[in-house]
């Protein structure tokens, strides 16, 4: 049971992380123009486009204690990522990335600078404009962008599976409970945990087209 | 169609034009935006994916090249290439053909199976491969009476590996064609049917050729995820070096077993795939964009 608090949990944290960064990623693509831009736009797809074993494989690599980003966090702060619930949260980062960013993108393209000025002319300071004027009708859009992340980091088995150390209570995932049952041929354990991430994957399908009616009425008004 | 208005987007005042302070308002922080985006983009996506390219490079070309000698490698490499040949072709003609029965035909239940569609968007792939394995495992499975009097193997060999390949890459090609096909409305292919076209041409010659960017791109996304699915053929496959191994699962085996040459040989193999895969999508989406300009430009000038 413990592996439903370390799943729903890191995938929690790494979408929150995601969906401030989104944000800022989605911002910097839309209203700012700068060399590279075509560059980071097409990355941003690339953890669609790489195999997720490649892409554990990759962050494993990196991250390990003999990585370029590991060595030097464990050196200067003792702090290993790889093989424990660290280096779990960001594989889940890296493969809900991309579900955020393509969310918000076409919400905040159609969102128009004229209404910025406007707050802006009426007195609003940066501040109060970004909290009161565009983040209120990015919202639904950001929403949906997590949810969709979030459901994808829960159910993601390939990347976290390898940069895992697979310890239950610290950092065994749900998926990969559910592979190790099957491997013990515990069939029916792992159809009873199948039919909760089955039931998760319903109920959050509900909740993004839930989330994606609201923000359409939102931009009826 | 006597000549073509340019649209009104397009008129943009010269360059000489400076901005009003409309664009001051908000040049006080991109710059932190920026260097911020493009940081967090440089670590959590760039550096992983450098780092499988020199650690794939890091003996040479040479030791690289090795690898291909590999018996478990060239067979993985084999089956993953026999998956995609199955699983693409399938997944285009029942992609299509759900995209036109959806898009063009009213029946009951159209809502159900549009969401069917997209459940293995949302499902994990770990639990579509459990699904398979309740359903045709020999000792336990659903239809285990079915399969064993067939004598049919397909928990743990090749037809699971299609099987679960095929039903995670089901939606990329309907989900791209759809949207295409609702906008179109279906003026031309009625124009062509009162002008004596039969079905067939009017699928041939009118509907197919106004998707077939949206179609290729959808093929490309099809493509790539056959070629790098993990999660639900690591259930089915019963990960058997040499006989039941796909590509993917050959990278985290030969991790595991500190091939650590051989699995980033591979994991460079599937990366050029993913990266080619990339860049092709890139080149349909501006030619996707270019196809709908011009087809508002038809519609402008009529």
């Amino acid at each position: 049971m413990a592996t439903y608090k370390v799943s729903f949990g890191l995938a929690f944290l790494a979408s929150i992380v995601n969906g401030v960064f989104g944000l800022v990623i989605a911002w910097a693509l839309i209203r700012c123009r700068f060399p590279g831009q075509k560059v980071l736009d097409a990355l941003i797809d690339l953890p669609f486009a790489l195999p997720t074993a490649v892409a554990g494989l990759a962050l494993t690599a990196v991250y390990s204690r003999e990585g370029w980003l590991g060595g030097p966090l464990y050196n200067l702060f003792g702090i290993d990522v790889a093989f424990t619930s660290v280096g779990v949260a960001i594989a889940m980062v890296f493969i809900s990335l991309p579900f955020v960013v393509r969310t918000v993108e076409p919400a905040l393209r159609a969102l128009e600078k004229e209404q910025e000025e406007d707050a802006w002319c009426l007195g609003a300071s940066h501040g109060q404009t970004f909290w009161r004027v565009v983040l209120p009708q990015l919202a639904p859009a950001i929403l949906a962008g997590v949810a969709q992340g979030y459901s994808r980091a829960v159910g993601e088995y390939g990347s976290v599976v390898m940069i895992s150390s697979n310890v239950p209570f610290k950092d065994l995932i749900t998926p990969t409970l559910i592979v190790q049952k099957l491997e013990e041929y515990d069939i029916n354990g792992a159809t009873v945990i199948g039919t909760v991430m089955l039931l998760f994957s319903l109920v959050s399908l509900l909740a993004i087209n839930l989330i994606q009616v609201w923000g359409q009425r939102y931009q009826g008004n | 169609m006597a000549f073509i208005i340019p649209p009104l987007v397009d008129v943009q005042p010269p360059k000489w034009v400076k901005p009003s302070f409309g664009s001051k308002v908000k040049s006080a922080t991109p710059g932190l935006i920026v260097v911020v985006a493009c940081l967090y983009v440089a670590v959590v996506i760039l550096l992983p994916a450098v780092s499988v390219v020199v650690q794939a490079f890091a003996k040479g070309i040479g030791p690289f090249l090795e690898n291909f000698e590999s018996e478990d490698l060239r067979s993985s490499l084999r089956l993953t290439l026999i998956t995609a040949c199955i699983a693409v072709p399938a997944n285009t003609v029942f992609g299509l053909a759900a995209a036109t029965a959806i898009a063009r035909k009213k029946f009951k239940g159209k809502a159900l199976l549009l969401s069917v569609i997209d459940l293995p968007f949302s499902i994990s792939p770990i639990v579509v491969g459990l699904m398979l394995v309740l359903l045709y495992s020999p000792n336990h499975g659903l239809m285990a009476g079915l399969v064993n009097s067939l004598g049919w193997k397909i928990i743990f060999s090749t037809p699971g590996i299609v099987l679960a390949t095929i039903i995670v890459t089901f939606p990329f090609m309907a989900r791209e064609v759809i949207p295409l096909l609702e906008e179109e409305g279906w003026e031309q292919e009625e124009a062509a049917k009162t002008l004596g076209a039969s079905d067939w041409q009017v699928f041939w010659k009118v509907t197919l050729p106004s998707v077939r960017w949206a179609a290729l791109y959808g093929l490309i996304l099809t493509t790539a995820r056959a070629l790098g699915e993990f999660g639900a053929v690591s259930v089915v496959s019963g990960n058997i070096a040499s006989q039941t191994q796909t590509l993917p699962l050959f990278v985290e085996d030969a991790y595991k077993q500190y091939n650590t040459e051989l699995a980033f040989g591979a994991a460079m193999v599937l990366g050029g795939v993913g990266v080619i895969s990339l860049l092709l999508k890139m080149v349909v989406e501006r030619l996707l964009e270019q196809d709908k300009k011009a087809r508002s430009l038809e519609t402008e000038s009529e």
